[in-house]
């Protein structure tokens, strides 16, 4: 992956396909530590799931026998030093606070440091694809905060889709505007 | 700084709009969208095609979608277009300008690519 702002899309698609209804995307930047975390309310994984979805060669998919996703990410983080975990509840031990939390962390001042690229192109991707699905995005960096919540747009919009054209531009535009602040 | 208030125009504006959608028998794009598609550069891809359909105002015939893994990884960024009575065509490799090209010639003209489809790669 190109930017860490594709991994984020592709690890927050694997929490809408367990079925979580909220999907928080949470960014923290804080000196030179990049953290990122992925918490999802969805199905869960058993622990032994958890420790195979690091494996290359583990996957939910029924097209090929390999899911890239996490390892990708793993990678990403390992090779700036950073760390990878990931924690899990089931629907079955717990059917109220079960879902699945993933932080990944990164040492922004590293040579191998991926750059964070586009994170609102893969927030607005998210919408795009899941308008019935909710997200929290937020990008903690000195002491600032970008933030997007889709219940909130939900609760104006009613039954107007997220991903209608006019409120996707809105949200793009609500998003850079408040990236400009953020730098 | 853009506000709720300006949502609610907005929602009020798409109101009509939705009643309209309902029943269409349109043009369908899905785009692939797991980590093989998002690695080879689905999502500029994507993003092509939701603005290029918009700017077209064709937003009434056609929808852009996403979708998983199609199995045809060395392929991505995949592009599938479906349309009632036709048969599936599969855009193959594709990139933001060939997304262009496929809104101007394939659903505004009706003419499908060939050089672009996954034909005209195992060929």
């Amino acid at each position: 992956m190109k930017e860490l702002s594709l991994n984020i899309l592709d690890v927050a698609e694997n929490s809408v396909k367990a079925g979580a209804t909220l999907t928080q995307i949470i960014i923290t930047e804080q000196d030179n530590l990049l953290t990122i975390e992925i918490v999802d309310d969805g199905c869960g994984m058993s622990e032994e799931v958890v420790r195979s979805v690091v494996d290359p060669f583990y996957t939910t998919r029924t097209t090929r026998k390999v899911g890239m996703g996490i390892p990708l990410l793993k990678l990403a983080c390992e090779q700036t030093e950073g760390e990878l975990s990931i924690s899990s509840i089931t629907q079955e031990n717990d059917p109220v606070n079960h879902g699945t939390h993933v932080t990944a962390t990164f040492h922004t001042d590293h040579i191998d440091f991926t750059p964070l690229g586009d994170v609102s192109a893969s927030i607005l991707t998210l919408i795009q694809g899941h308008p019935d699905t909710d997200f929290l995005f937020m990008h903690k960096k000195n002491g600032r905060v970008v933030k997007l919540d889709t219940r909130e747009l939900r609760e104006v919009l009613e039954d107007v889709p997220l991903n209608s054209y006019d409120v996707m531009e809105w949200i793009g535009e609500y998003l850079r505007e408040q990236y400009e602040a953020l730098s | 700084m853009k506000s709720l208030a300006e949502l609610q125009a907005i929602k009020s504006r798409m109101k009509d709009k939705v009643v309209l959608r309902d029943g269409m028998e349109g043009i369908r794009v899905v785009v692939g969208m797991a980590t093989c598609g998002i690695a080879a550069g689905a999502r500029p891809v994507l993003n092509a095609f939701v603005e290029g359909v918009n700017k077209e105002g064709l937003e009434d015939k056609v929808s852009v979608t996403q979708t998983g893994c199609i199995g045809i990884c060395q392929y991505e960024p995949v592009v599938e277009v479906f349309e009632a009575g036709k048969e599936k065509t599969t855009y193959v490799k594709m990139n933001p300008e060939k997304a262009q090209e496929v809104i101007e010639k394939h659903l505004k003209g009706g003419q499908v690519i060939g050089e672009y489809t996954i034909g005209a790669i195992s060929a």
